[in-house]
């Protein structure tokens, strides 16, 4: 008898969090530092977060704390993720820092700076291989991004102002 | 009213000539080189502060052209490499000549006097030369640094052979299982075809 509750109980769970699949990227390592956590990923476990269709529009930002225009773009990103609601946009950012400068500049530039939308550390020196695959046109220079939602997928390897970006999330809204 | 209808005229031609001028000028900077195109000379002055063309190299079989600067950690993490190019391919006939393309307005640290100190500092054994101006990087299309050009020197002039990255780790060279730059240097020595002739990489932008 317990058991059938429980499975009634189980099955209602899980039918409950069908509607909302959330796509947990195995991280390969998490830097943990002064409150912050940057979860840490080569190509292979990052690729999945470019083809998830939930709905959700997705902002992706390839950054790193050394890139001057790409600090400077940071806030509209920012400013995008605190006024779009968490179910339909998120925006994640994407840092190209070296491992060796997680701690010395990555983390404490997130703390800093007050860094709200998701930081994650895309640590893959193989870039040959995997820059033609985030997009076949991509130089491999940044500030780049990526906004997409289920397969509508579009790149941009430039800067924007705040409005420039809006108007881009817009079309995939 | 006749002349309030020329000047509108000549407005008119003034805006559209401006347009046209800057849409010329950013294709230019998108393209750039391509493999098979000929590479043209630059004179640039050097950290000795004489000026270093292609041409001053009448021994030279060909020629690593690589634009970096100080400022960028990629630039740094190859700099060892780059030193190591130089060492084994000059006495081959293909010397290391390192150009920073960036505006020290926009990135201090690559000022002229700063490249002074820095190939001082890392003891660099090639030229390091300053695109004062920033106008030989958009010839040759370099997008970032570190970005490698390998020129080979022919009667019809220096052909791009190879662009991209150094080698597949810029992390750490001794991981590293493709050596780009040094395999297309060897394959010319042999005058056989380079390998891989274009390559991505992450870099840090330039900026003009």
């Amino acid at each position: 008898m317990l058991k059938w509750v429980l499975n009634i109980v189980l099955i209602v769970f899980f039918s409950g969090c069908k509607g909302e699949k959330t796509v947990a990227l195995d991280a390969n390592k998490v830097f943990k530092s002064k409150g912050v956590e940057i979860p840490l990923h080569t190509f292979e476990s990052f690729e999945p977060l470019l083809n998830i269709d939930d709905g959700k529009t997705r902002v992706i930002n390839f950054w790193a704390t050394w890139c001057k225009p790409c600090v400077a773009e940071l806030p509209y990103f920012e400013l995008i993720n605190s006024r779009y609601p968490e179910h339909k946009v998120e925006v994640i950012l994407v840092s190209l820092d070296l491992p060796m400068h997680v701690e010395s500049k990555l983390i404490p530039f997130v703390k800093k700076q007050k860094i709200q939308s998701k930081v994650i550390l895309l640590d893959d020196p193989d870039a040959n291989s995997w820059i033609p695959k985030v997009d076949k046109d991509w130089t491999g220079s940044i500030p780049a991004t990526i906004i997409y939602r289920d397969n509508t997928f579009r790149f941009y390897e430039r800067s924007f102002t705040y409005n420039e970006l809006e108007k881009e999330l817009k079309k995939l809204l | 009213m006749k002349t309030l209808k020329i000047l509108v005229g000549v407005a008119f031609i003034i805006a559209i000539s401006a347009f046209a001028i800057d849409k010329v000028s950013d294709t230019e900077i998108d393209k750039g080189y391509s493999i098979g195109d000929i590479a043209t000379d630059f004179s640039l002055k050097n950290i000795d502060n004489t000026n270093v063309s292609l041409a001053d190299y009448k021994e030279a079989k060909g020629f690593i052209v690589i634009f970096t600067c100080n400022h960028c950690p990629y630039s740094v993490a190859y700099e060892d490499r780059i030193i190591t190019l130089d060492k084994t391919f000059k006495s081959k006939g293909y010397p290391v000549l390192a150009i920073n393309p960036n505006n020290p307005k926009a990135y201090p640290d690559d000022s002229f006097d700063n490249m002074i100190k820095r190939s001082k500092e890392k003891g660099f054994t090639f030229p390091y030369l300053f695109d004062d101006g920033q106008k030989v990087y958009p010839q040759y299309g370099a997008t970032k640094t570190p970005h490698v050009y390998v020129l080979e020197k022919t009667p019809e002039g220096n052909v791009v052979r190879y662009i991209g990255a150094i080698d597949n780790n810029y992390k750490d060279a001794s991981a590293a299982t493709e050596k780009y730059v040094e395999d297309a240097i060897n394959a010319l020595l042999e005058g056989k075809k380079v390998p891989v002739e274009v390559t991505k990489a992450i870099g840090c932008s330039i900026k003009a």
